[in-house]
C-alpha cells in the first residue's frame, strides 16, 4: 500500500491499520526532513491549502500550517472570528466561496460534530479534520500514537490510559479508535460525571480511581479539564478535581513506577497535571508537539496523492 | 517473445566496480573531502560494493550515506508515486565533494532529484554521478555521468533487469530486456 483510500481524513474510525501504519512511516520519513538544515520539501507546491478555524487553536493551528509550508504549498488562514460567519454566512457558502479562488485542500476545526463529513460530500476539495466539537481529532490521535511506538518501539499490548474529561474530549475518541485498532489495550479514568455512557459500546476498561489506573498503565494521556465547554458543573471544584484526579510527582512516586506521560496540551498547570510531572524526564508532552509536524506532513502529502480521483 | 542479453555476470560486475574504485582513488585520493551517496533503492547495493573494495585498496574510512527522491519527484500531479523510502545522511555536505551512486542512468531525473535533496543538507563544493549503466539518448534533462561502468544504445522499450545477490537472487546477473 502506497496510499489513503480516501482523499479526506475525517476521522480515526474509517481508518484501516494498514493505513495508519502507511501514515507512521511516512511521517517517520518527515521527522528525518524536518531534521536537515533545510526543513523542506517541494512535494505540495502545486497546491493550496486553506486552514479554516471556526474554534480557537495554537498548537494545531500552527503544526498544520507549519506542516504545510514544509511540504511547499501555498498557504491561506481563516478564522471565524474575524470573518463574514458573524455577518451570518453559512457554512458551505464559506467554503464554497473559499474552493471557488482554487484551494485544493481543506483544513478544518469546527465546534458542531460532523461539520467535515457534511462538507466532504458536497466539495472536490480534500478534507483535513482538525477537530469536530467532541467527536474526533484525528490527527493528534495519530501523533499521540506515533510518539508512544516512538518510545516503547510497538503498541501491541501495551497499557495506554486517558485520564480526565472524557466527555468533552474528541482527542479521547479518536485516541480509542486508534490505540484498539493497533491491539493497545485502553483505560479511561475520570469521574464518572466526565465519562459518556456511550463509552461502554467501545469495550474498554473505565476506572474512577486514579491510583489504580496509574498502577495499572505504561502511559497515561492526561487530558485538558474543558471548561469552555461545560455549562453545568460536573465536580463541585477545581480544587477538588485537582485533589482527586491532579497528576503530580507525590502520586507518582508512590507508585514508584515509570509512565510516559502526555498531554495534548493546552495544559492547566496545577489542575489536572502538576508542573513537576509536565516537566519531567516521563513525559514527552513536547515531543508529541514536534512529532505533530510530521504527522500532518505525512496525512496532507498521502492526502495529496489521491487528489485526482 | 522477450528476448534477454546479459550485461553483466559477477566476473564481469566485480571487474568493473574495481575500475571505477581505481577511478575514484585517482580523483578523491584519501576521500577526506568527499562523501558517497547511494539513491534508493538499488544504488544503495553498488555503493556499499564501491565502499567495501576502497576500504580493500586504500584502508580508510569512507564518508557515505543514501538518501531517497520521493518526495522531491516531479510527476506529483500526473503518475502513481511509489512509496517513500528512508534518508540517512550524517555528514553535513558543506564544501564536500559529494559522488551520487545508482545502478541505471536512465531519463535523469533521479538524479536531478537527488542533487535538489542533496542541496537541503548544505552547499556542496562539487557533485560527481557514478553509475553502472549509462542508458545512452534517452535523457530528458542535460545530466552526464562522471564514471560510467559501461554505455549501451536503448529504446524506452527495452527495460534493464538487476539481480543481484543483496536483494536476494543466487548470483548476481543484469540484463536487457525487449518486450516484442
Amino acid at each position: 500500500m502506497n496510499k489513503l483510500k480516501s482523499k479526506h481524513l475525517l476521522g480515526i474510525k474509517d481508518l484501516s491499520i494498514e493505513e495508519i501504519e502507511l501514515i507512521f512511516e511516512t511521517a517517520k520519513m518527515f521527522k528525518e526532513v524536518l531534521s536537515r538544515p533545510i526543513k523542506k520539501v517541494p512535494s505540495l507546491r502545486h497546491l493550496t491549502i486553506a486552514n479554516i478555524f471556526f474554534e480557537n487553536s495554537t498548537r494545531t493551528k500552527l503544526s498544520f500550517e507549519l506542516a504545510e509550508k514544509r511540504l511547499s504549498a501555498d498557504v491561506i488562514n481563516f478564522s471565524s472570528s474575524v470573518s463574514s460567519v458573524k455577518k451570518g454566512e453559512s457554512l458551505l457558502d464559506t467554503i464554497n466561496n473559499i474552493l471557488v479562488m482554487k484551494v485544493d485542500m481543506i483544513v478544518m476545526r469546527h465546534p458542531s460534530a460532523g461539520a467535515p463529513h457534511f462538507i466532504s460530500d458536497k466539495i472536490n476539495a480534500s478534507i483535513v479534520n482538525a477537530g469536530d466539537g467532541t467527536h474526533e481529532h484525528p490527527t493528534q490521535a495519530l501523533l499521540d500514537a506515533f510518539s508512544i511506538k516512538e518510545k516503547l518501539g510497538t503498541l501491541k499490548d501495551k497499557k495506554i490510559a486517558i485520564i480526565g474529561d472524557i466527555l468533552h474530549s474528541r482527542v479521547a475518541i479518536s485516541n480509542i479508535y486508534l490505540l484498539k485498532k493497533i491491539g493497545a489495550e485502553v483505560m479511561i479514568c475520570g469521574p464518572s460525571t466526565l465519562i459518556p455512557k456511550y463509552i461502554n459500546d467501545f469495550g474498554i476498561i473505565i476506572e474512577n480511581d486514579i491510583n489504580k489506573a496509574l498502577k495499572w498503565c505504561d502511559v497515561a494521556n492526561v487530558l485538558r479539564i474543558q471548561l469552555e465547554r461545560q455549562n453545568i458543573n460536573f465536580f463541585p471544584s477545581l480544587r477538588e478535581y485537582s485533589l482527586y484526579f491532579g497528576i503530580n510527582k507525590k502520586l507518582l512516586d508512590k507508585i514508584n513506577k515509570d509512565i510516559i506521560i502526555m498531554h495534548p496540551g493546552p495544559i492547566n498547570r496545577g489542575i489536572e497535571i502538576n508542573s513537576d510531572v509536565a516537566d519531567s524526564k516521563n513525559s514527552i508532552i513536547l515531543d508529541q508537539v514536534e512529532n505533530g509536524v510530521a504527522i500532518r506532513m505525512a496525512v496532507m502529502y498521502l492526502l495529496s496523492l489521491n487528489k485526482n480521483e | 517473445m522477450m528476448l534477454k542479453s546479459k550485461l553483466f555476470d559477477k566476473e564481469r560486475l566485480d571487474i568493473t566496480v574495481n575500475r571505477l574504485c581505481h577511478q575514484l582513488i585517482e580523483n578523491h585520493s584519501n576521500f577526506e573531502k568527499s562523501v558517497l551517496i547511494g539513491l534508493q533503492p538499488r544504488g544503495i547495493y553498488l555503493q556499499n560494493r564501491i565502499i567495501q573494495t576502497l576500504k580493500n585498496i586504500i584502508s580508510v574510512e569512507i564518508p557515505s550515506g543514501f538518501l531517497d527522491t520521493t518526495f522531491y519527484r516531479d510527476d506529483f500531479r500526473t503518475k502513481e508515486i511509489p512509496k517513500a523510502k528512508e534518508t540517512f545522511m550524517p555528514h553535513l555536505v558543506d564544501d564536500k565533494n559529494v559522488i551520487i551512486i545508482d545502478d541505471v542512468l536512465f531519463t535523469g531525473r533521479t538524479v536531478r532529484a537527488a542533487m535538489d535533496v542533496i542541496m537541503s543538507f548544505g552547499r556542496p563544493n562539487k557533485i560527481e554521478l557514478l553509475v553502472l549503466i549509462d542508458r545512452k539518448f534517452s535523457r530528458h534533462i542535460p545530466i552526464e555521468p562522471t564514471y560510467y561502468g559501461t554505455k549501451i544504445n536503448t529504446i524506452t522499450s527495452q527495460k534493464i533487469i538487476v539481480n543481484l545477490i543483496e536483494q536476494g537472487f543466487k548470483e548476481d546477473n543484469i540484463w536487457i530486456t525487449n518486450n516484442e
